[in-house]
């Protein structure tokens, strides 16, 4: 739980994708997830465009493709969502396969796939290259208010408060005679969770005040940095990914 | 963490109303930074990042809508609207959302707008006006607190639904046509029992906070503005 503690989908390797300053990888990320939703659903070609961009930046990054896989598990719901459109969907329809289906329910479930899939996997790889430590700088250096990266900084510390003393209570629990099994154990839990949110404060709070009296002044001192603030050289190398993807998506809308 | 939560994702609305969106959310966010920079002391400041980081945990739990593919999950907008405020409340809420989208692909990036429109906006304000309106009305006692929290827990995450079905009809890369009543629908209802559930959750945290820490419930504290605060023991004491 030290200071290095980064969370669960950071993947630490020495990639040039993982050296590039925080700030300049959200911007891209962002730049690109922009791009990808402007895109017309029509252009099938552009998202495999896209694809292969995220697969370079991948392979650069050295983030292997089971794991990015695997980890796009995030977004079934919206899958779901997506696969009951061509039913719901209003207008046109067609017979693919017996199935009377709505053409705009399709577009509409490819367009969720598609552009669902590819901003999750260009977050995936934010994730995978940059530790939540260099995030909160990241966003600082792209000028957040210093309110929002204060929040995010102890909601971050603390995430790690929380799910410490909620195991200290539960092996409390156990030692005490209760027998957490299943489900069962949810009516412990809820029975506790405000005890939870107490204790987990009070210890947050000491955190705090013990933080103040080094000098915390809402702001984490210099050395916490990892990187250097991004030189114009990084802002240009990390601009080619948004920058093909804007011309991809412009292309797109051209030709459709 | 293999949890299975989800926002908003990218593709689902489409672009012009994504940007409206993202534009009324950046506003209501800028008056909130404003507002809660006054809020923000040394006891607010923690609590602020706890309330963050429960938040954050409780909408890991994630509750599929399979009849309509949609799913839900609790918001905890009543809980930050009652320990820390509609403004830091609402802030905190937007920076789980920010920090979801970034790393966890949890709700598109371009999709933020919409985001925090439903859960750190329209969420928070519905909150934070039925405590407002029920700490008066209702008795002062740990009874009308745990319902105060409980009705607004559960009136707001209703309402915050129903945002996203307003959001669809203006902006839905579908058009679903008559189904879309049935998603409204759907959305209503399975938001009511996710909003018990939200109710419950929110209720017996904020009456433990009050019994012991009444200091750090943010709308105790609006109430009587004046009132003695001792010094607490913090420190090396507890």
């Amino acid at each position: 739980m030290g200071a290095g503690h980064a969370h669960v989908l950071y993947r630490a390797s020495d990639s040039p994708v993982h050296r590039l300053p925080p700030e300049v990888k959200i911007a891209a990320m962002v730049a690109f997830t922009i791009a990808v939703v402007a895109t017309p659903r029509e252009a099938l070609w552009a998202f495999g465009a896209y694809a292969l961009l995220v697969a370079a930046v991948a392979a650069l990054a050295r983030v292997n493709a089971r794991w990015l896989l695997l980890r796009s598990t995030i977004e079934l719901p919206f899958v779901l969502f997506a696969f009951a459109l061509p039913f719901l969907g209003a207008g046109e329809r067609v017979d693919v396969a017996g199935l009377h289906l709505s053409v705009d329910g399709l577009y509409g479930a490819w367009n969720i796939i598609a552009k669902g899939t590819l901003g999750v996997w260009a977050s995936l790889l934010l994730a995978a290259t940059t530790s939540t430590r260099d995030l909160i700088v990241g966003l600082d250096r792209l000028r957040c208010p210093q309110i929002l990266t204060q929040i995010a900084t102890f909601m971050l510390r603390y995430l790690d408060v929380l799910v410490g003393e909620a195991r200290r209570m539960r092996v409390a629990r156990i030692s005490r005679g209760d027998d957490p099994r299943f489900v069962w154990q949810l009516r412990g839990f809820a029975a506790g969770i405000g005890a939870l949110f107490l204790r987990a404060f009070e210890r947050g709070e000491r955190v705090y005040l013990a933080m103040l009296s080094r000098g915390y002044t809402g702001r984490m001192p210099t050395v916490w940095q990892g990187t250097a603030a991004a030189t114009t050289g990084q802002w240009l190398i990390a601009a080619t990914v948004p920058v093909l993807a804007g011309t991809v998506a412009a292309t797109a809308a051209v030709l459709t | 963490m293999e949890a299975l939560a989800m926002h908003i994702s990218n593709g689902i609305i489409n672009g012009p109303v994504a940007a409206v969106f993202a534009v009324i959310a950046l506003a209501a966010m800028a008056y909130c930074v404003m507002r809660g920079r006054q809020d923000l002391d040394d006891r607010l400041a923690p609590m602020a990042g706890l309330v963050a980081a429960f938040i954050f945990a409780v909408q890991m739990l994630n509750f599929p809508i399979f009849s309509a593919g949609v799913s839900g999950h609790l918001l905890g907008g009543a809980l930050a609207a009652m320990l820390v405020g509609p403004w830091v409340g609402a802030l905190c809420v937007a920076v789980v959302l920010v920090v979801q989208a970034l790393v966890f692909g949890d709700g598109g990036v371009a999709m933020l707008g919409l985001n925090i429109t439903n859960m750190a906006v329209i969420g928070i304000a519905v909150a934070y006006l039925l405590i407002a309106l029920l700490l008066r009305v209702l008795p002062r006692t740990p009874a009308g607190l745990a319902a105060t929290a409980f009705v607004s827990a559960l009136v707001s995450v209703v309402v915050a639904a129903m945002g996203f079905v307003l959001q669809y009809q203006l902006g839905g890369t579908t058009d679903l046509g008559g189904n879309l009543a049935g998603l409204a629908g759907t959305m209503a209802v399975s938001h009511l029992f996710i909003g018990i559930g939200e109710g419950l959750i929110t209720a017996t945290t904020v009456v433990t906070v009050a019994k012991v820490r009444p200091d750090l419930v943010y709308a105790l504290r609006a109430l009587k503005p004046a009132a003695p605060v001792t010094v607490p023991t913090v420190g090396g004491v507890r």
